[in-house]
């Protein structure tokens, strides 16, 4: 097994529902579609996010669309105008959950990113 | 009847682009232009404006916009559908009246669809054993009824549609369904009936595509470095067939890009459990959603899934719970981070030594981990970073204090501390949200069509 990042296997959007946040993460092919629904499970997202998620985290299947939709809950202070962060909306939440590092097989081939800038 | 259908969107929320809907009109071809104003805190905007002056309280925007492309709309023959009412329907037709005045217009048929506004039915509604319990906590509204700001039913796509029916060339709304907006044209030109369930689905679906401008476009995107000339990025518009398919795509030559991911990305942009999607409209299985690639820049959208609309209208309320204000300073280096616990320190060390105390406070180290917390391993060393500091209370005059204590730091505290432009933070009113449902038959929604 190697260790990648979910930024070079998948894509995600962040927004806000009242004080949770949601994160869509979308695979980007079907192989990277198995690997996210058995390793980011609820737990892992949790667990990830550490203290930033106040609350429970619930998950979704959208195999149509390879994709995987996660609920934040309590993890805008807040939310709406009550908050004080800076991000009270989730805005930066799908960025955050795709610099998660999972397990991939050694055989497992990332997709050409060619205009990618070097971190 | 017109197929395909050109549906566009030049308006995400109230502050997007003041370029795009003009853009969208001089681009290329399109039959509808849809502009969405409205966020669930903007209500309550809204109702403060018009409490100090009885013309505000909807979306100004909406008619310099319409100054700017009124004259094309009507060449064009291209209808509007937009919620800029706000909280206030008349003054927005009003100023459009004049706007259609000034540009030597007439005889343009304005649809106004009202009813969304609960805030003076409140009292009626609650006498009359109606709870508007909130849906999240379950407590009964009459437990904050003093403080409310804003109450409004997010009405759904029929009404729009009706008055379109009636001839309307442009919709105002006040709260409606975002997606109602696009349902609504295509309700209105394909003779869609409310039992046409898989139809409405895919008309809320494209919608929820729609609504937030160039988020379906390229904007936002995961893998920003393929996105092409972000400066001039398309807005969307879907090319929408009677049998609910239809295809997203944006105006030739416009930057941005379009595919599944682009798509899929926004799909899921503030959704909650995807198989029960609900609006006042219907309700949709997003795991029915079926997209192909359909040339540059475009995506079919086929197959999706509805179920009836429930016997209920959601609605949002806003109530005063206080105040809150926040405020940054610039720290650089040496020691940007070990200097700006200090800068925090200090500024907390005063405020309580002041006597003041605050419900909440938040200290956020901008440029080291306000956003992702210990996802990310600290920097060893950053060369500069910002101090964010807020603070929450009823009390204003405590709100207030915080403020003056942050520009002092520049001059009596540790060295190198910039970036205080703007003047002192000032006391902001919080307005927390209180969703709640009602009953459909206690709701009229009415629609009138004017002649200007």
């Amino acid at each position: 097994m190697k260790r990648v990042k979910l930024l070079d296997i998948a894509h995600s959007r962040s927004g806000d529902k009242g004080d949770s946040s949601n994160i869509g993460l979308i695979a980007k092919s079907p192989e990277a579609y198995e690997i996210i629904k058995n390793r980011v499970t609820a737990k892992a997202v949790k667990e990830h996010f550490g203290s930033i998620i106040k609350g429970k985290v619930d998950r979704y299947e959208l195999p149509n669309l390879l994709a995987l939709n996660f609920i934040l809950h309590d993890s805008l202070g807040g939310g709406g105008s009550q908050s004080l962060k800076n991000d009270a909306q989730g805005k930066t939440h799908g960025q955050g959950l795709l610099l998660m590092s999972i397990e991939v097989p050694d055989d497992f081939e990332l997709s050409k990113d060619e205009n990618r800038p070097e971190i | 009847m017109k197929e395909p259908l050109r549906i566009a969107n030049g308006q995400g929320f109230w502050g997007d682009s003041v370029d795009a809907p003009a853009r969208l009109v001089r681009g290329g071809p399109i039959d509808y232009l849809t502009l969405d104003y409205l966020a669930e805190v903007t209500m309550s905007i809204m109702q403060r404006q018009k409490s100090k002056n009885p013309k505000a309280g909807y979306a100004s925007d909406f008619v310099n916009v319409m100054r700017e492309i009124f004259p094309e709309l009507i060449e064009k023959g291209i209808k509007v559908v937009t919620n800029a009412g706000g909280v206030n329907l008349d003054s927005c037709f009003e100023a459009l009246r004049e706007t259609a005045k000034e540009l030597g217009l007439s005889g343009v048929k304005i649809g106004i669809v009202s009813g969304d506004d609960l805030l003076e039915r409140l009292d009626e509604l609650l006498g009359n054993g109606t709870e508007l319990a909130n849906m999240e906590s379950g407590k009964p509204l009459s437990e904050i009824q003093k403080s409310i700001v804003s109450a409004n039913v997010y009405l759904g796509a029929a009404s729009m549609a009706e008055a379109l029916d009636r001839g309307a060339d442009i919709v105002i709304a006040g709260r409606v369904t975002d997606t109602g907006l696009t349902l609504a044209p295509m309700i209105h030109e394909f003779g869609w009936k409310a039992t046409d369930y898989d139809l409405l689905a895919a008309g809320t679906v494209a919608g929820h595509i729609l609504e937030c401008g160039a988020q379906s476009t390229g904007g936002n995107y995961t893998r920003w470095w393929d996105v092409p000339d972000y400066a001039n990025i398309g807005y969307p518009i879907v090319e929408a067939y009677r049998d609910g398919s239809f295809v997203l795509t944006k105006h030739e030559g416009t930057g941005g890009l379009i595919n599944k991911q682009s798509v899929s990305e926004q799909l899921l942009y503030e959704m909650g459990e995807p198989s029960n999607y609900i609006t006042a409209d219907c309700v949709v299985d997003f795991r029915s959603v079926k997209l192909e690639e359909d040339g540059e820049n475009r995506v079919r959208i086929s197959g999706v899934k509805g179920g009836p609309a429930t016997d209920t209208y959601k609605v949002s309320i806003n109530h005063f719970v206080g105040y809150k204000a926040s405020g940054s300073l610039t720290i650089s280096g040496p020691f940007a981070v070990a200097k700006a616990e200090k800068c925090a320190e200090i500024i907390w060390q005063r405020l309580e030594d002041a006597g003041f105390k605050y419900e909440e406070t938040s200290t956020e180290f901008l440029g080291l981990n306000s956003s992702h917390g210990d996802i990310n391993p600290m920097p060893e060393q950053v060369n500069e970073i910002v101090l964010r500091l807020g603070v929450r209370d009823n009390d204003k005059a405590s709100v207030e204090r915080f403020g003056k204590e942050l520009a002092p730091l520049i001059t009596n505290g540790p060295p190198g501390i910039t970036g205080f432009a703007g003047g002192r933070p000032r006391p902001q009113n919080i307005y927390a949200y209180w969703p709640a449902l009602i009953d459909k038959d206690l709701v009229r929604p009415e629609v009138r069509v004017e002649t200007i």
